[in-house]
């Protein structure tokens, strides 16, 4: 479905900077292909939006090029650039019907008066709305504008569509409902959207790609999957899903292992993904649902002892805070199935985990 | 509507009865004027003396003209004003409208020589609700820079403005422009109200006006004038003689004042109707506008006293040191041409002549 | 997504915990809160009754109220409306004036009688004055040659009719006066003669004077609360002062600078002399006309403009031009399209404000307005301070407060004030 050889948006080497002495976007390179969906993701004042808004012209670039459809859009105004553009509080033009609002892009391109009813329809259809024409957007709810806010983007056929953080003004379970909605929407079209968001699971539910954004750095670009299961670097790993963080120092090191003494004493044997010498500082990352309490040696190579600190019943699991190595948020998540032993507060238990799973990144500041 | 009246006009009683109770014994005049350095010479020549001889403090408070307040003082039945300067007309007018007291002139002191204050002060100065204290003029003046190969001499040379190019200031009213304009135009003096009364005349009078019309700056207060010569904005304007005075004496201005055609005016003591302190405030007018009072005041400003046997006794400027005497509007030298303001003529026609100069002003 | 509205039967009328119906024990208190408000609000509305309706109410009541001679000459006014104004009445209704006269006379009222019916025919005061005068010596008639005698003015038609319209309680002619007409010599509403008609012209170039500082306020002041919404706040707060400045000086102070800058000697024609563009000779007459007037009543009245707008402005995010960018419309349509309807509120606002406020603007008109700048309010401050009739004031007056009314409602039709927004 993605072809990356002939990609749709290509950022070249882009910096940006407002003030002149601080780069908010450092060194920015990217392909979007057709078709895809990809989103950027990071947490607030990390570049992404200042990204969204240099593609989608609204900011220019201090350096380096963009280029849609192969073509330099640095200098083409944003009116001319075809791109289809949500906003975070929907922007819906509050003077007009929502009907007017969708007719919008379509009377700016000098389209007739019957072709134009006609897109609205099928536009406001596309997003269940139809029959809501008539209506001014402060008479709809939060998730019926931000329908019709996507359905404005995409009416007048862009090849491209930019979403600024859509979602983040609706409920938990409205929100939900739009990410399927806006999924299924793109699927349909085939159309390229950009998204932006900082809430992760929002990111991994609808992109093809996402691309994590840290102090004006990618840090990783990658498939969702790939994003979760193999981070590239500590902040990936700490900021996708959630994580055990065991710091310590490279002992030992070979093509695929490094083995790590953790600053308890402790051993610790992981996949080799971003250290280089023996005696740098590592930070060990750890997905909770990985770690098996009560293992045994045959299937884990990597077996502690810990004490049992707090126990949230969660319905599906448990979640189990422990202390280990010396780490007192040691996260397990444990399944709450039948064969689970009862486990109490205080209890020391064994558990353990797989060298594959664990995964030896560079260190860690951050708390 | 009628009760809403009638029960303000009973609160208004009730509130000026109450007054009266409490105020039964003047310790304090309120008098009105219209400040600056005219207020200064009453205050030197009349005030002073008169609480130092009495003991009665005098609270002495500014205002811009007019009968307004009077008129609202008196209609609301709490007068806090008790003695006023007002013009000739305003005292009039305020005496027709019932809003003033009525004053009799025989009360006044006579003269140091023994006549009667009825003859001893000059014509129209005593009516029923006024006397007069000073005799002031509006006169043109110039700024001798302007023309250095001789200035204007007369009214008629104010209104000549291919002899006397510039712009120049008058009083932004009726009075006393269609004066001027007939003199200018060759009226005489003692006929000047005569022609104004019939229709021809006034037409007569604008057309004058209508001959500098486009230059012409007006003014409202009398501030202005000398400011505007000052600044170079007019080369000559019609003023009241003692703001050219001061500005000559107190600010050294190059200023020359023209007394041909000179209109004669009067500022005269009025009592507001309902005055608390009527008595006290008669008592004052007595003390104020005898003999010498009247010759001191006029040692701190250029102004005339409104008794012929005060003349004699004008000496000189109290700080300037010069001889008051030249600068009054009343000497000898200057009243040749002069007429008196027609305060009757003045009072039946200063309505349709505002109307109509307003309407000519705004055509 | 109709949705079926379900009317309660008798048999389901809801009721509360206490078994009252739900909608009474609604009512109840609804009301206790209107009560509560009502008492909140009694203070304010007690201050607005006593120190604005009434004094309205008192002026509307002044510009018709008409008792100087109702009053005090009270039988020839009755006697006098019974006159079929022919012929010049007979000896009796002389009779019955010569003793009204000589009762006002006592009173010291003849000058109250004498003012007023000066309004109508000039001169008449000093007929009414002298004739009271004489009349002190004069104890019997026959009065009616006497009369024409000393005066020959009461030997004309036009004195009595206009002295049997003056008699009434009540009277238009203030009103018709404020609108350059008067009753005629045979009692006729006509147009005052040209070179006394004046209040017409007054009013038609107080609206336009007001509409051009109006229009003008929303030229300057559209493009710096633009700015000032979208500046950053430490910009925009040094742009605020400087807008706000001329609110905090006095009124004079602002007033005189301009008399200063724009005078003919002044430093704008002392500019312009210098770098050539005018000769010494031509300099331009820029204040004491209706250009002084208007310059300075738009600079004092700015900020009443500015701040609707920029506090509509600062409600519109910038989302909404970027959003009609990015769907295709250039700058300056998104601006026609998206910014500027979204702001009318604010211009609604603003224009009526500043509009309302010039229609009665007066000390500055009075300083600079010279002879082309005055507006109605320097007259209607004229005949309250100067002339002192206060009829005609109050008429004046209330034909400007009609105006503004209709104005105003005519304003509510188009743009309607529900949309206006002070932010």
């Amino acid at each position: 479905m993605i072809d990356t050889n002939d990609p749709l948006v290509r950022f070249i080497g882009v910096q940006k900077s407002y003030d002149g002495e601080i780069l908010v976007v450092k060194d920015f390179n990217l392909d979007i292909a057709r078709g895809e969906f990809l989103t950027m993701l990071g947490p607030s004042g990390s570049g992404k939006t200042t990204c969204l808004m240099m593609l989608a012209g609204f900011e220019p670039t201090t350096h380096g090029d963009i280029m849609l459809d192969g073509k330099p859009i640095n200098n083409v105004a944003p009116h001319k650039r075809g791109i289809g553009m949500v906003f975070q509080n929907y922007a819906l033009f509050p003077h007009m019907s929502v009907a007017e609002n969708l007719a919008f892009p379509l009377e700016v391109r000098g389209m007739g008066k019957a072709e134009t009813e006609e897109k609205v329809n099928r536009a406001l259809d596309m997003v269940q709305l139809g029959g809501f024409g008539h209506r001014r957007p402060a008479q709809l709810s939060g998730g019926q504008q931000q329908r019709v806010a996507v359905a404005r983007a995409l009416v007048f056929d862009p090849q491209l569509v930019l979403m600024d953080e859509p979602l983040g003004a609706l409920d938990k379970q409205l929100r939900e409902q739009m990410q399927y909605e806006i999924k299924h929407i793109h699927e349909r079209l085939g159309v390229t959207v950009v998204y932006v968001t900082h809430d992760q699971s929002e990111a991994l539910t609808m992109s093809n790609r996402i691309a994590v954004f840290e102090d004006g750095i990618v840090q990783q670009l990658a498939a969702p999957a790939d994003l979760y299961e193999k981070p590239d670097n500590a902040f990936v790993a700490q900021f996708i899903g959630e994580n055990n963080r065991l710091n310590g120092i490279v002992k030992e090191i070979s093509d695929d292992t490094a083995t790590v003494e953790l600053d308890s004493g402790d051993m610790v044997t992981a996949v080799r993904i971003n250290v280089s010498q023996v005696g740098e500082r590592s930070t060990l990352s750890l997905r909770p649902e990985r770690v098996q309490v009560n293992a045994d040696s045959t299937d884990f190579n990597n077996i502690f002892d810990a004490t049992v600190r707090e126990l949230i019943y969660l319905g599906d699991h448990i979640r189990t805070r422990v202390n280990v190595c010396g780490n007192d948020e040691f996260i397990i998540k444990v399944p709450n199935s039948s064969n689970v032993a009862h486990m109490s507060e205080g209890e020391t238990i064994k558990i353990g985990w797989k060298t594959n799973d664990c995964r030896a990144l560079d260190f860690y500041e951050g708390l | 509507m009628n009760k809403i009246l009638k029960f303000s006009t009973f609160a208004a009683v009730a509130a000026l009865i109450g007054g009266m109770t409490s105020a039964a014994m003047a310790d304090a005049l309120t008098i009105v004027s219209w400040g600056g350095a005219y207020t200064h010479s009453q205050v030197e020549a009349y005030h002073k003396p008169y609480t130092k001889m009495t003991g009665t403090k005098i609270n002495s408070e500014d205002y811009s003209g007019g009968l307004a307040e009077v008129r609202a003082q008196v209609e609301a039945g709490n007068v806090t004003w008790d003695l006023l300067d007002v013009e000739l007309s305003d005292a009039v007018r305020g005496c027709d409208e019932g809003i003033l007291e009525t004053i009799d002139a025989s009360m006044l002191p006579a003269a140091p020589d023994g006549t009667p204050a009825t003859d001893d002060f000059i014509d129209g100065a005593l009516t029923d609700c006024a006397v007069a204290t000073i005799v002031w003029s509006t006169v043109y003046a110039y700024d001798t820079t302007k023309f250095p190969a001789g200035g204007p001499k007369s009214m008629a040379d104010f209104f000549d403005t291919s002899k006397f190019p510039g712009k120049r200031g008058l009083r932004k009213g009726a009075k006393p422009n269609l004066e001027f304009a007939l003199i200018a135009d060759g009226v005489k003096a003692a006929d000047i109200y005569d022609v104004l009364s019939t229709s021809a005349g006034v037409d007569r009078a604008f057309a004058v006006l209508d001959k500098i019309k486009d230059d012409v700056i007006w003014w409202e207060a009398g501030a202005q004038p000398p400011q505007m010569l000052a600044d170079g904005e007019v080369v000559m304007a019609t003023a009241y003689n003692g703001r050219i005075f001061n500005a000559q004496v107190a600010e050294n201005k190059p200023f020359e004042i023209v007394w041909d055609g000179q209109i004669l005016d009067l500022d005269l003591w009025v009592i507001p109707k309902g005055s608390k302190n009527k008595a006290a405030a008669l008592d004052f007018i007595k003390y104020s506008t005898d003999t010498q009072r009247l010759a001191d005041q006029a040692k701190y400003i250029s102004y005339g006293p409104a008794r012929k046997s005060s003349s004699g006794m004008i000496g000189n400027h109290a700080t300037a040191g010069i001889a008051m005497l030249p600068h009054m509007p009343t000497a000898p030298e200057n009243m040749k041409t002069a007429i008196l303001n027609d305060f009757e003529w003045w009072a039946d026609h200063a309505d349709e002549m505002n109307e109509r100069f307003a309407a000519w002003l705004a055509k | 997504m109709a949705v079926t509205a379900t009317t309660p039967t008798a048999d389901d009328i809801m009721l509360d915990a206490s078994g009252m119906p739900l909608k009474q024990a609604l009512a109840i208190a609804e009301r206790n809160k209107r009560r509560k408000a009502l008492i909140m609000a009694l203070p304010l509305l007690a201050f607005i009754l006593v120190s604005f309706i009434f004094p309205i109410i008192q002026m509307l009541f002044r510009s018709i109220d008409n008792p100087a001679i109702h009053d005090n000459i009270p039988n020839l006014s009755r006697e006098i409306q019974d006159w079929d104004e022919r012929a010049i009445p007979d000896e009796a209704l002389f009779a019955i004036l010569a003793d009204d006269l000589r009762a006002a006379g006592k009173l010291k009222n003849q000058g109250k009688v004498a003012t007023r019916l000066n309004y109508d025919i000039t001169g008449s005061r000093s007929m009414i004055t002298q004739t009271a005068r004489k009349l002190k010596k004069k104890t019997e008639g026959p009065y009616k040659d006497w009369f024409i005698g000393l005066n020959e003015k009461w030997g004309e038609m036009r004195t009595w009719v206009a002295l049997k319209k003056a008699s009434q309680k009540y009277t238009a002619s203030f009103y018709l006066n404020s609108i350059d007409m008067r009753y005629s010599e045979t009692g006729k509403i006509v147009a005052q003669p040209e070179e006394r008609q004046i209040y017409l012209t007054l009013f038609w170039r107080t609206f336009y004077i007001s509409i051009a500082i109006t229009l003008i306020c929303v030229f300057l002041a559209y493009p710096i609360s633009f700015l000032m919404a979208t500046l950053p706040v430490r910009t925009s707060n040094m742009l605020m002062i400087l807008v706000l400045l001329p609110f905090w000086t006095s009124l004079l102070v602002r007033t005189t600078s301009w008399i200063v800058l724009l005078q003919t000697q002044g430093t704008l024609n002392d500019l312009m002399v210098y770098f050539g563009f005018i000769d010494d000779e031509n300099r331009i007459q820029m204040i004491y006309n209706m250009t002084g007037t208007i310059v300075a009543m738009s600079h004092i009245l700015l900020p009443f403009m500015v701040l609707p707008l920029y506090s509509v402005m600062k409600t519109i995010p910038p989302s909404y031009m970027r959003a009609a960018r990015s769907l295709g419309a250039n700058q300056a349509y998104a601006f026609y399209k998206i910014y500027l309807p979204l702001t009318i509120p604010g211009v609604a606002a603003g224009s009526i404000l500043v509009f309302i406020l010039s229609v009665g603007y007066y000390i500055t008109p009075a300083l600079v307005g010279g002879r082309t700048g005055q507006l109605i309010s320097n007259f209607i401050a004229f005949h309250m301070q100067k002339s002192l009739n206060w009829g005609l004031a109050a008429a004046l007056g209330g034909v400007l407060l009609a105006a503004i009314l209709l104005i105003y409602l005519a304003y509510n039709r188009i743009i309607g004030i529900d949309k206006m927004k002070m932010g």
